[in-house]
């Protein structure tokens, strides 16, 4: 794979002397990654520590009649075995819902399957013993008596009235439903030229992460709290969900989180057995980790997509789109996870959809139902994928039925550049968003026309290969408006905290957490450059309850354009208070000095006043030399919270080129091109490493993931050897430019870009296909992934 | 993921292998280079009482030409195969598989013996054998002795080789200047098991391909002849012998193809892989290296 080279951004409010923003330098945590010195939760190991295995149902649903364990409770090791009765006594069950999606509904679910097993995989008991293994070994002399109940499992049918309800005191098996009508959708229909109806389909996929969910638990009775090493995206938020069901104050928890090794939105949900693990250190008085392994991950960490979406487009012959029309149904399990609703993922494709055009008339409907399969919830690009690819599929083959380029429909229809502020039908406001710069830039860097005319000329030769493109929006820097308006204690502020230590460095402490994506480079970049030290002279401490201000953490693309901007206003204040101490040592006016370089020197040049070392020697161990009545603050914190907007939007537009083996069904990637618009860059390459890493996860939807389950709910390819994850082999180089619109919410005018890539890749790898397959007279692929033998299926071969 | 308690013994000789086999009986497993057994061990899908580690035996690793043969010892990592020179001359059908069997990390660990003995359906080494005709050499009570690779493979994962024997090597005909090979396989991602591949070798006589042996894997129970469509494709005919492999094959569904499309690639792969033969023939005739 090639990297191509960077080019800084450029900078203009930002452009202190020495910043880092813009520029790509490297992460402050490379060398203990690379050097096996990370501390991920599995590692993490505590005095009389215990380990608990958690034997699952191997039923998609069934009654619990009797569960024996003394045979277990003898065995070798084994500390204590708890079914979910057992610890119902320490944990309360929850409900996944929030008021903001109106009409959700749900059960309680508990920490343990309390009388019925709702997926094959949920855990129904479990044995703490001294190792792993043990607890393992255990796990095989328990006797659960199992009443097997028939299984729900196709989301078509589950609102059928002969479908059994999963959960009888709902009434029925719908979660939630959401309906959208906007502008005239039949009028724009009947006036239009051409009108093109389809069906798409999403595979089920879930984020496989390198290390799978982690967590040690160790309740101190002594001190009465509880201390949670745990492998999340959100440590504030789990802080109050482990004391809210565990019947504590929220003081009394603490939750650390060092190294995560990846997450992707998987380890943003409230798992029952995390929940559990922790309930059993409670129970037992003493640490007890839990590390999911690979095959427990496969039916327990949340899954994705899964979504059947008719859709429909109309179009005028001149290229104007006149209506999007979509009908959305997705099955998400028994439960609606924790406390951010499996309804989220339905509500942002009904939000997403034709989200990057200007046009007015757009009907909506999603259903989310209830099934007895892995719950699902959201995963990098909530929504995105989906929307994107409905959208992206139906604007290419208006452009076909009306036989027009698909970039200049594209130009036709996409919101002008100097339409901001701009609200969409779907009543989503847009900032500031720059689709058509976007557009002719991906147009220049890929050498459209020639690709055009190689097409031609190789299909001459029987070869096929296809171009696609798909325009996008995506969801950043989220207000309150995401969750916390729905009831959920889910910050949507972040806070930073910067000291000055006594040898002239800076310590800041975030809300936001790293999970491998380099959140705490930014973070350093944000203070060295607001603050004026040399990065080397910034310490970054972040995932630690009690050690950082109150935060969201990392999800929505939020880490860089939240925590990044309390970063810099705190690394900002620091320098006011710094400067005034220095004031008042060299009998100076504040304001004529400046910090460059980790000097104080006089503002606008480089003449050195006095050295930060030496202002900190001062205030911590001479502050009797200061004048009287000053006092030295050489710590300060600063909160953010985007008011202005309920999200930072962000666009850009992806393509990719391929070549399908009209024989074989393969497709081989051949190059992949993303200009993305995340206003402000703060570093180059960790944008353009997740704009890449977000391309590979969405060129794995569209190719290779898949969850396969048979109908009676059993998950079949549920290893790492089945269920193919995209690989280095066959992925395309890929090429991303980027296209500055600062958000003016903050003075950094950074948005986020981690599910960017994640967002548009699905799409123009349809596109592409279907762009190659075209002069064969295929009919057009629309279920993911694009196996050899779907495409086999197209052509008519097999 | 731990695999269930199981004991461990390190054999110091295939004799000493032996005897241990005969002494636990049932429970007792061989362990190769573990890249097949130790993952069905941890995910608890077999649960052996011992492990008898074959890796501290010398005798069963190198690579020889014997005897118009090149004898291959069963503990010979697949990365010291895919690197012999040996292989590269006088088996090039295998050098050239070699760099589809999973990822280095796996061939580094992996065995010949190890492959061979497992018979996974769909992996490439077995289909290499059969359609090089090669011998498998497997030590017993009774000392010991050669099956041909046609009487091999006898089921899913099952061989020859009984509970009480070690594979000890495998014996391929060395290859003639007349020897012509293809090799290609489909599967969805580079190093994983194929939806479907084609281990090929014939003796090139004049234009024609002569003792023509087509190994399918990936395609049933056990690496699979195409008996019709060699017959066919020895009478010069490569479309008749692609219709003949509805009567030769009849692949079951799986979880990455269906048996419709296993079929279809069967036909694509065997018109792709007589080509591969027909230029190395060709490049033969101009004088190049067969
Ligand atoms: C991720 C991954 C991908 C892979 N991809 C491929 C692939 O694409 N193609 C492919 O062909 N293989 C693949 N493999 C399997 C790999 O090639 C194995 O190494 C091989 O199948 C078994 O060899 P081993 O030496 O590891 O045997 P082991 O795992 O040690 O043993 C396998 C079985 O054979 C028995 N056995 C081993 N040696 C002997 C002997 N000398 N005599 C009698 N019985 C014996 C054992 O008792 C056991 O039952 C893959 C493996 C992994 C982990």
């Amino acid at each position: 794979m090639k990297i191509v080279a960077d080019t800084p951004s450029p900078l203009t409010a930002l452009d202190r002397p020495n910043s880092y923003i813009g520029r790509a330098v490297p992460r402050p945590n490379l060398g203990r990654l690379t050097q096996g010195r990370a501390q991920f939760v599995s590692d993490v190991t505590l005095p009389r520590m215990a380990h608990v295995a958690y034997l699952r149902s191997p039923h998609a649903h069934a009654r619990i009649v009797a569960i024996g364990k003394s045979k277990a409770e003898h065995a070798k090791g084994v500390i204590a075995v708890v079914t979910g009765a057992d610890l119902a006594k320490v944990i309360t069950p929850w409900v996944g819902v929030l008021s903001h999606l109106k009409g959700i509904k749900s059960a309680p679910q508990h920490a343990i399957a309390v009388e019925r097993a709702c997926w094959a995989g949920e855990a129904v008991c479990a044995v703490v013993a001294r190792t792993r293994a043990e607890a393992e070994d255990a796990c095989e002399l328990i006797d659960v008596a199992y009443e097997e109940l028939p299984a729900v499992t196709d989301p078509e049918t589950a609102l059928d009235p002969q479908t059994p309800v999963i959960h009888p005191e709902l009434g029925d098996n719908l979660t939630f439903e959401r309906t959208l009508d906007a502008g005239e959708v039949d009028k724009a229909l009947a006036s239009s030229d051409a009108v093109i109806e389809t069906t798409f389909l999403f595979g089920r996929h879930t984020g496989v992460c390198n290390e799978p969910r982690a967590v040690v638990a160790d309740w101190n009775a002594g001190e009465e709290r509880l201390t949670v090493y745990h492998g999340t995206q959100a440590p504030h938020m789990m802080m109050n969900l482990f004391a809210k069901h565990l019947d504590l104050e929220e003081h009394q928890v603490r939750v650390v989180t060092r190294d995560v090794g990846g997450s992707f939105g998987i380890k943003v949900h409230t798992y029952a057995d995390e929940m559990a693990t922790v309930a059993l250190s409670k129970l037992l008085r003493r640490p007890v980790k839990f590390v999911a392994d690979r095959i427990e991950s496969f039916v327990s960490d949340i899954h994705a997509r899964d979504h059947r979406v008719h859709a429909k487009i109309g179009v005028k012959k001149d290229g104007t789109i006149t209506a999007f029309v979509i009908d959305d149904l997705t099955g998400i399990g028994p439960y609606s996870v924790y406390p951010r609703t499996s309804g989220i993922e339905a509500n942002q494709v009904v939000n997403l959809t034709g989200g990057p055009y200007a046009c007015p008339n757009y009907r909506a409907r999603a259903r989310v139902v209830f099934q007895n399969k892995n719950v699902m919830c959201q995963y990098r690009a909530v929504g995105h994928p989906i929307a994107t690819a409905v959208t992206e599929g139906l604007v290419d083959l208006a452009a076909n039925a009306i036989a027009m380029d698909p970039l200049d429909i594209r130009r036709k229809n996409l919101y002008p550049d100097d339409a901001y502020p701009a609200t969409a039908a779907s009543g989503l406001r847009f900032e500031k968003l720059s689709h058509h710069a976007s557009l002719e830039k991906i147009a220049d860097m890929m050498d459209y026309k020639a690709l055009r005319a190689e097409q031609e000329r190789l299909r001459k030769r029987g070869i096929y290969r296809g171009i696609g493109f798909a325009s996008f929006i995506e969801v950043t820097n989220p207000s309150a408006a995401f969750y916390g308006v729905g009831g959920a204690r889910i910050s949507s502020q972040d806070g930073a905290t910067v000291r000055l230590d006594a040898t002239g460095a800076v310590f800041i402490h975030s809300g936001v957490t790293e999970q491998g994506q380099g959140a705490e480079a930014v973070l350093a970049q944000c203070v060295a450059s607001a603050f004026g030290v040399p990065i080397e002279r910034v310490r970054v401490v972040t995932g630690d309850t009690d050690n950082v201000p109150y935060g969201g953490g990392t999800w929505a693309s939020r880490a860089a354009g939240i925590g990044g901007e309390a970063a810099w206003q705190a690394g900002k204040a620091l320098r006011q208070n710094v400067l005034a101490a220095a004031a008042s040592i060299l009998q100076a006016q504040a304001d004529a000095l400046d910090i460059v370089g980790g000097i104080v020197v006089d503002k606008g040049t480089t003449r050195e006043r006095i050295t930060l070392d030496e202002v900190a020697r001062i205030c911590y161990f001479r502050p009797d030399t200061l004048p009287p009545g000053f006092q030295a603050e050489l710590m300060v914190t600063r909160h953010y919270v985007p008011r202005a907007w309920p999200f930072a939007f962000t666009n850009g537009i992806q393509a990719s080129h391929l070549e399908v083996d009209t024989e074989t069904g393969f497709i081989t990637l051949l190059r992949h091109w993303c200009v993305e618009d995340c206003g402000t860059v703060i570093n180059p390459q960790l944008v353009d490493e997740q704009i890449r890493g977000g391309i590979v996860q969405g060129l794995g939807a569209a190719l290779f993931e898949h969850c396969l389950y048979d109908e009676r709910g059993q998950m079949l390819n549920g290893n790492m050897a089945d269920y193919l994850v995209p690989m280095a082999v066959e992925m395309p180089d890929m090429e991303v430019g980027h296209v500055v619109s600062p958000t003016a919410d903050s003075e950094l005018g950074a948005k986020g870009a981690g599910e960017a890539g994640t967002a548009g890749a699905p799409a123009c790898v349809m596109n592409a296909i279907n762009d190659a397959l075209r002069p064969l007279g295929a009919k057009p692929l629309t279920e993911m992934p694009f196996t050899p033998g779907r495409v086999l299926a197209a052509l008519g071969r097999v | 993921m731990k695999p269930a308690p199981f004991a461990y013994a390190k054999a110091r000789s295939v004799e000493d292998a032996l005897r241990l086999l005969r002494e636990h009986g049932e429970g007792a497993r061989l362990l190769a280079g573990g890249q097949s057994l130790i993952a069905t061990l941890n995910m608890r899908l077999s649960s052996p009482a011992i492990l008898i580690d074959l890796n501290e035996i010398a005798a069963l690793s190198g690579i020889a030409l014997r005897d118009g043969d090149v004898v291959i010892g069963a503990m010979t990592r697949h990365a010291e195969v895919q690197q012999s020179d040996i292989v590269a001359s006088h088996a090039p059908l295998v050098a050239a598989a070699m760099p589809h069997v999973g990822h280095a990390a796996i061939r580094n660990r992996g065995t010949i013996g190890g492959s061979i003995a497992f018979a996974d359906p769909a992996a490439e080494l077995p289909a290499c054998l059969l359609a090089l005709g090669g011998r498998v050499e497997i030590a017993g009570a009774t000392g010991t002795r050669m099956v041909a690779a046609d009487d091999y493979f006898r089921g899913l994962y099952e061989t020859a080789v009984g509970a009480d024997e070690v594979l000890t090597a495998i014996r391929l005909p060395a290859a003639t200047p007349a020897s012509r090979f293809g090799f290609l396989e489909f599967p969805r991602r580079h190093g994983d098991y194929a939806m479907a591949g084609l281990a090929a070798t014939a003796r090139a006589d004049g234009a024609s391909l002569k003792d023509v042996r087509l190994a399918y894997f990936g395609v049933g129970m056990t690496p699979v002849r195409a008996r019709k469509a060699e017959a066919a494709l020895a009478g010069g005919d490569v479309e008749a012998a692609v219709t003949a492999l509805v009567s030769d094959l009849d692949p079951p569904d799986d979880i990455q193809a269906s048996g419709a499309v296993k079929r279809h690639l069967a036909g694509v792969l065997l018109r792709r892989v007589t080509a591969q033969m027909d230029a190395r023939i060709e490049s033969a005739h101009d004088g190049g290296k067969a």
